[in-house]
């Protein structure tokens, strides 16, 4: 690990940066036409999109395939790029040579991906920061708000526990803004925010005036946090509702009893009711996540089955057996 | 570089308690009226109120919109489109919840 920090510190050191091959990003051929690099492109998109795509790396599958068609739907980068020369491996230490892009014109056709605010450092390295940066505005909005600060967002990872108790989160922001040059630039800032109790995955914490600054004297915008819960190992809320597997002996299932159960509020005692089978759901009222209206726990009962590990225990599953003539496979239609 | 660390930040829940006019959600997604009255007719996004500038909109409507222009953005898909995929993110939405109830069974595989 260490050698490998050391190794990209001196690589930063120099200016150097990992080449990236586009086409292979895109799965395409050095001479695929404008129609064969969108098709790759929407395909790609649509599979890693972060608000479709389920895969664990898609969003940073998404900003590669994005950063890639920014490049090469682009006549202009692209020709500049393909100029590099195609003994380039994606991850070689690549410097851009002196003079590289000399004679040619950027205008600075942008990506559109919404929130892929910044790209690699090989992009950066070519075309430079915000290269990409196109203003998310429809381009018709009312006039009246063109001097007020852009509103931002941003997510704010938290603990289930967090939303039944409320917190505190310090939180580091990056966002690309306007600077007095008129190009965009990455802004970094530190905030302190309070999580309220009761906010759930997906929802967002407005805070006002702490987006994008302002032009001329306008107001700053709004900063919006989007929550997004951390997974958590006993726990899965869905809106205000909170799921848990709860395993129970066969005897506890059958006879009925009472069970302790955790709860991101501390532990409850729950009745399990005779005759319980596997994947029943008992709802622990209004021990969800807190609200005007609360959500419910719900504990899905697993049958855990005790180990036949001694004399003893397979003695008494062999008394079972005979206690109790039992055909587990009634239902598929074949004799035991 | 600004430093707001020490100031603790209190915000108000968009989708519990805070409604949006047609400006708040134009500004805060970034987008045109016309979008959003596209997305009103498709309804993608209802709005209580009779007339545009009297259009209230529940803080649900915010993440509904950002999706779609999303889709629009990345996917190249018309309002119509997004409209369609938006309906089909709320059934799969739908369908992970009865998932999350049922418990992760894609672990248990074959024997």
């Amino acid at each position: 690990m260490h050698g490998v920090w050391r190794h990209r510190r001196r690589r930063e050191q120099r200016g150097d940066v990992e080449f990236k091959d586009y086409y292979q990003t895109l799965g395409v051929k050095r001479d695929a036409s404008g129609d064969e690099i969108k098709r790759a492109y929407r395909r790609l998109a649509r599979k890693f999109h972060p608000d479709v795509s389920k895969e664990a790396d898609a969003e940073k599958r998404f900003k590669e395939v994005g950063e890639a068609y920014a490049v090469l739907k682009d006549p202009e980068k692209r020709a500049a790029y393909d100029q590099l020369g195609a003994n380039w491996k994606a991850g070689q230490e690549f410097r851009p040579p002196p003079g590289w892009d000399q004679g040619f014109e950027f205008h600075g056709g942008g990506f559109t991906g919404a929130e892929a605010a910044r790209f690699s450092d090989f992009f950066e390295s070519l075309f430079g920061r915000g290269g990409s940066f196109t203003p998310d505005f429809g381009g018709q909005a009312d006039r009246t708000f063109h001097a007020r600060g852009e509103d931002t967002f941003a997510k704010v990872l938290i603990d289930l526990e967090d939303s039944y108790q409320g917190a505190v989160r310090t939180l580091t922001l990056k966002h690309t803004e306007s600077g007095a040059d008129g190009r965009p630039h990455i802004r970094e800032r530190n905030i302190k925010v309070r999580i309220p109790k009761g906010v759930h995955q997906g929802q967002h914490i407005r805070l006002p005036r702490h987006g994008g600054a302002g032009v001329g004297k306008g107001e700053p915008g709004d900063l919006y946090l989007e929550v997004e819960f951390r997974s958590h190992p006993l726990y899965r809320a869905h809106g205000r509702d909170v799921y848990l597997d709860l395993p129970v002996a066969p005897w506890e299932a059958m006879l009925g009893a009472s069970v302790t159960v955790p709860t991101p509020a501390g532990p409850v005692t729950l009745k399990v009711p005779p005759g319980s089978s596997a994947g029943r759901k008992l709802r622990l009222k209004g021990r969800g996540i807190p609200g005007q209206v609360p959500g419910d726990l719900y504990a899905v009962l697993q049958i855990a089955l005790p180990p036949a590990d001694s004399e003893a225990a397979r003695a008494a599953y062999r008394e079972l057996e005979k206690a109790q003539p039992f055909d587990p496979r009634a239902a598929l239609g074949v004799k035991p | 570089m600004t430093d707001d660390r020490w100031i603790l930040l209190t915000g108000e829940v968009v989708e519990e308690n805070v409604e949006l006019t047609l400006a708040e959600l134009c500004h805060a997604c970034s987008v045109s009226a016309e979008l959003v009255f596209a997305l009103v007719e498709e309804g993608v996004i209802e709005p209580a109120g009779q007339v545009p500038s009297r259009w209230r909109f529940a803080g649900t409507s915010l993440r509904r919109v950002r999706l779609a222009v999303h889709l629009q953005h990345d996917l190249g898909v018309n309002v119509a489109g997004a409209a369609l995929a938006l309906d089909l993110l709320d059934e799969l939405e739908a369908l992970r919840a009865r998932q999350t109830y049922l418990g992760d069974r894609s672990g248990e595989g074959d024997a």
